[in-house]
């Protein structure tokens, strides 16, 4: 991106010699900073936290389904643990993940600010998130929870397990993703530096706008919704009951109004990360930029208008179930534009297969399956056979791990040099890139013949037919691999935080302001000296940046292997 | 990050290090202002759906139920909250003038509104639950054998002010979803309102403390948008649960 420093008239910032990171090495320097970055730190320990515990939940599972009678755990304690794995994964996880770490670290970078909008609101969210996690916790440790991370009535309203202390963290964790959003919302649009355009802003921005929206709207209705069933449970309010006149149907389609657009909530931050990944490592501009952008506001406006499809076996009536189906699959077509425009992109590019690049590839393979067989439970005959089933445990983690976590992870090793100023061990990043892919598909691929053939979710015991035994132990095997290659991450990224190689400025000879203004890691106020922003983002040249990158890096081992 | 700040050279107010200069903190203040109040719009704007869906479903016993509700004191508090409004858009409009001693006073005004607001809402509730129409184990609505007692919440009013007496009619279950949706909405208005009076009293302590934090109208503004919008959602909550027509 093409951006001038403004000499002048600007003296009077502070100016600091040391980065972000050794600033301040007090505990409290951290706890109460408002820097953007070291909250976007602050996440990144923490989810990272929330994933483990979601990821063990998810190891009792695999191994209880190993056998067709259960082996290890009851009815009752098979309930409680998958539902935190669904609890932990979506709300403390998921959701938050890409916009709170790489959202919040690299937001305000991107487009010229030396913060957030609002940095204390933002500390405010990283503590109401660890609040709202710790109560989840608690109802855990206390007994747990029972109902899934749904919470139908009225299972969740009759269940005697810690429901209504669970509820009431996510209805904290809910308003911490809310503060964010106000702040990307006010960041994006007021603190942008002189010359950059809403066209020139990265694609990475548009995405986090898109997705802002959606939290700002969808959030409030699901928090609302949690908060009647807690009522319910405290007092005996019976909006839900039907012994007291409610419908719980209304749940379900206030639940899901805000559920479904979560799902996006989680794949349109990942979307955003995909074009910075894919035109890098392509060296090239990306193809249809304002298709792209459109697409993410189109994505988040539809998503509001399909929960419906959640509901086709749900007393909802023929004629809306079909409106349902039509906007769901009108909806496929916003996240088509954006895989067609990546794989133009890389049409004649000079692409490197560095670990982020690995990552994207993985994510637009798997997403392209988890997309396309969402279209076989948008259609109501096609879902009438599949509802309930694994189809659909299957079809969603396609999207979820196979799209938002390994874009996550993609992004975390993408801007790992300009968060830690150090680089990680290229070889065992692209190996990890392999497990994690093979590893994924060796899980989730034969849960979808498990779920055509009728396995249904939720159950820990398949007695009724033990030759799904081949395909779950197929799926524990794969869980196994997919575990080793999230765990690898985990050990070599930490080791390159204290112990890797330091990286320059812009060790993948990358566009956009974060490689090209700042140090790495940047300074605390982000540039020494204000910007003025001229062209286009993405100028790469797939023959002059590839032989610059190349030779600059003839040594190097972050250089991704033959092209 | 006090040591951060800078500020404009003709002295005027604070800048924080984040904004380049006066306007874009402004501005970026009001629009997070108004991105949480779309927020707050959807949080109730589920309430407000639910009830629609209900009253539609019960049309007939939400009628009568409704007839259980003071109308008169609804109308007195819609009136208080109105004149807390006006108060408020005085104070911002002092607040631009820089006249902080009449900006206190208007906000003194409305903090006595909005105390008077939830004194009203206290008689009201009083009633209900002395009639036991508080949506909980206890509800009965009628019931021919529960015996209807005069309320202390209703005989301490003047006449005027004192409800038209209507007989329990309906189905005991659909008026009890009836109260379960007007004690929701309403008690979570109420929680709006008593925040707005924490912001409102902290917001007269940081002008007359002469903090480095009230600078120019900006927080008195963004107080301002808020209170109108628990106004605003009283003025639908009311025609809604106190005034439906059959």
């Amino acid at each position: 991106m093409s951006s001038t420093v403004i000499e002048s008239g600007t003296a009077e910032h502070p100016v600091s010699e040391k980065n972000y990171l050794n600033a301040d090495h007090t505990l409290k320097s951290w706890l109460l900073t408002v820097d953007h970055k070291r909250i976007g730190i602050l996440y990144l320990i923490s989810v990272t936290f929330f994933f483990f515990i979601g990821a063990i939940a998810a190891a009792m599972i695999r191994y209880e389904l190993t056998s067709p009678k259960g082996i290890l755990l009851s009815s009752e304690v098979y309930n409680k643990t998958f539902s935190a794995h669904g609890i932990y994964m979506v709300f403390q996880f998921l959701v938050v993940a890409i916009p709170a770490v790489l959202g919040n670290f690299l937001i305000p970078i991107m487009i010229g600010a030396r913060d957030m909008a609002f940095p204390r609101l933002n500390l405010l969210s990283w503590y109401m998130f660890m609040t709202g996690g710790t109560l989840i916790t608690l109802s855990f440790i206390l007994g747990g929870v029972d109902a899934g991370w749904t919470f139908y009535v009225p299972l969740s309203t009759l269940s005697e397990t810690q429901i209504s202390l669970c509820l009431v963290g996510i209805f904290i964790t809910g308003f911490s993703s809310i503060f964010t959003a106000v702040n990307f919302i006010a960041t994006i649009h007021k603190m942008r530096a002189p010359g950059m355009t809403w066209y020139r802003l990265p694609l990475f921005i548009w995405a986090h706008y898109a997705t802002a929206v959606v939290v700002l709207l969808g959030t409030p209705v699901v928090a609302i919704t949690l908060f009647l069933v807690v009522v319910e449970r405290g007092f005996g309010f019976g909006i839900f009951s039907p012994e007291l006149g409610g419908d719980p149907v209304l749940f379900q389609h206030l639940f899901w109004f805000y559920s479904h657009p979560a799902v996006y909530i989680m794949i349109l931050p990942a979307f955003g990360i995909i074009n910075e990944l894919i035109t890098c490592f392509s060296r090239r501009p990306i193809f249809g930029y304002r298709f792209i952008a459109y697409s993410s506001l189109a994505i988040a406006f539809l998503g509001f208008l399909v929960w419906g499809h959640h509901m086709f076996l749900s007393s909802q009536s023929a004629f809306q179930g079909i409106v349902f189906s039509l906007i769901s699959w009108v909806l496929a077509i916003p996240s088509a534009i954006k895989v067609f425009n990546w794989t133009t992109t890389m049409y004649k590019g000079s692409i490197h297969f560095s670990t982020p690049m690995l990552y994207a590839l993985g994510f637009m393979g798997l997403f392209l399956i988890g997309g396309l067989t969402g279209l076989y439970l948008a259609s109501i005959d096609t879902d009438v056979h599949l509802t309930g089933t694994y189809f659909i445990v299957a079809h969603f983690h396609y999207v979820m791990v196979g799209g938002t976590i390994l874009a996550y992870l993609g992004g975390i090793h993408f801007w790992f040099p300009k968060m830690f100023g150090r680089t990680y061990s290229e070889f065992w990043g692209r190996l990890s890139a392999m497990i994690v892919f093979i590893g994924f598909n060796l899980t989730f691929f034969p849960q979808f013949m498990l779920g055509y053939l009728g396995m249904p979710r939720r159950y820990h015991y398949y007695y009724f037919a033990p030759e799904w035994q081949f395909y779950h132990i197929l799926s524990t095997a794969g869980s196994t691999v997919l575990g080793f290659g999230f765990l690898l991450p985990g050990i070599y990224l930490t080791y390159a935080v204290f112990k890797g190689k330091k990286s320059g400025p812009n060790p993948w000879g990358a566009k956009g302001l974060e490689w090209e203004h700042t140090a790495s890691p940047p300074i605390t106020e982000n540039f020494a000296k204000p910007l003025l922003v001229t062209d286009n983002v993405y100028d790469y040249n797939p023959d002059e940046d590839s032989k610059m990158y190349e030779k600059e890096y003839e040594d190097d081992s972050m250089l991704g292997g033959v092209r | 990050m006090s040591d951060h700040v800078h500020h404009n050279p003709a002295d005027g107010p604070e800048v924080y290090f984040q904004y380049e200069d006066i306007d874009q903190q402004q501005e970026s203040y009001v629009v997070g202002m108004w991105s949480f109040l779309a927020t707050e719009v959807m949080f109730f704007g589920a309430l407000f759906l639910i009830y629609t869906l209900y009253r539609w479903k019960f049309h007939d016993t939400f009628f009568l139920a409704h007839e259980q509700l003071n109308w008169k004191m609804g109308g007195v508090n819609t009136a208080v909250l109105l004149l807390s409004s006006v108060f408020v858009a005085f104070a911002v409009h002092f607040a631009q003038m820089g006249k902080w001693k009449i900006v206190n006073m208007f906000l003194a005004g409305t903090l006595l509104c909005a105390g008077g607001f939830l004194v009203i809402k206290t008689w009201e509730y009083g009633a209900k639950l002395d009639h036991k129409l508080f949506p909980n184990h206890s509800f009965t609505y009628a019931d021919p054998n529960h015996h209807e007692t005069d309320s202390f919440w209703e005989t301490s009013l003047p006449k005027k002010l004192q409800p038209d007496k209507h007989h329990q009619e309906g189905n005991p279950e659909n008026a009890r979803l009836f109260f379960s949706i007007y004690f929701t909405m309403t008690g979570l208005h109420g929680l709006h309102v008593v925040i707005g009076i924490i912001a409102i009293s902290s917001l007269m302590i940081l002008i007359k403390i002469k903090s480095s934090l009230i600078t120019d109208y900006v927080p008195v503004e963004l107080v301002g948008l808020y209170w109108h919008f628990v106004d605003l959602v009283w003025i639908f909550l009311y025609p809604l649960f106190y005034l439906i027509p059959k």
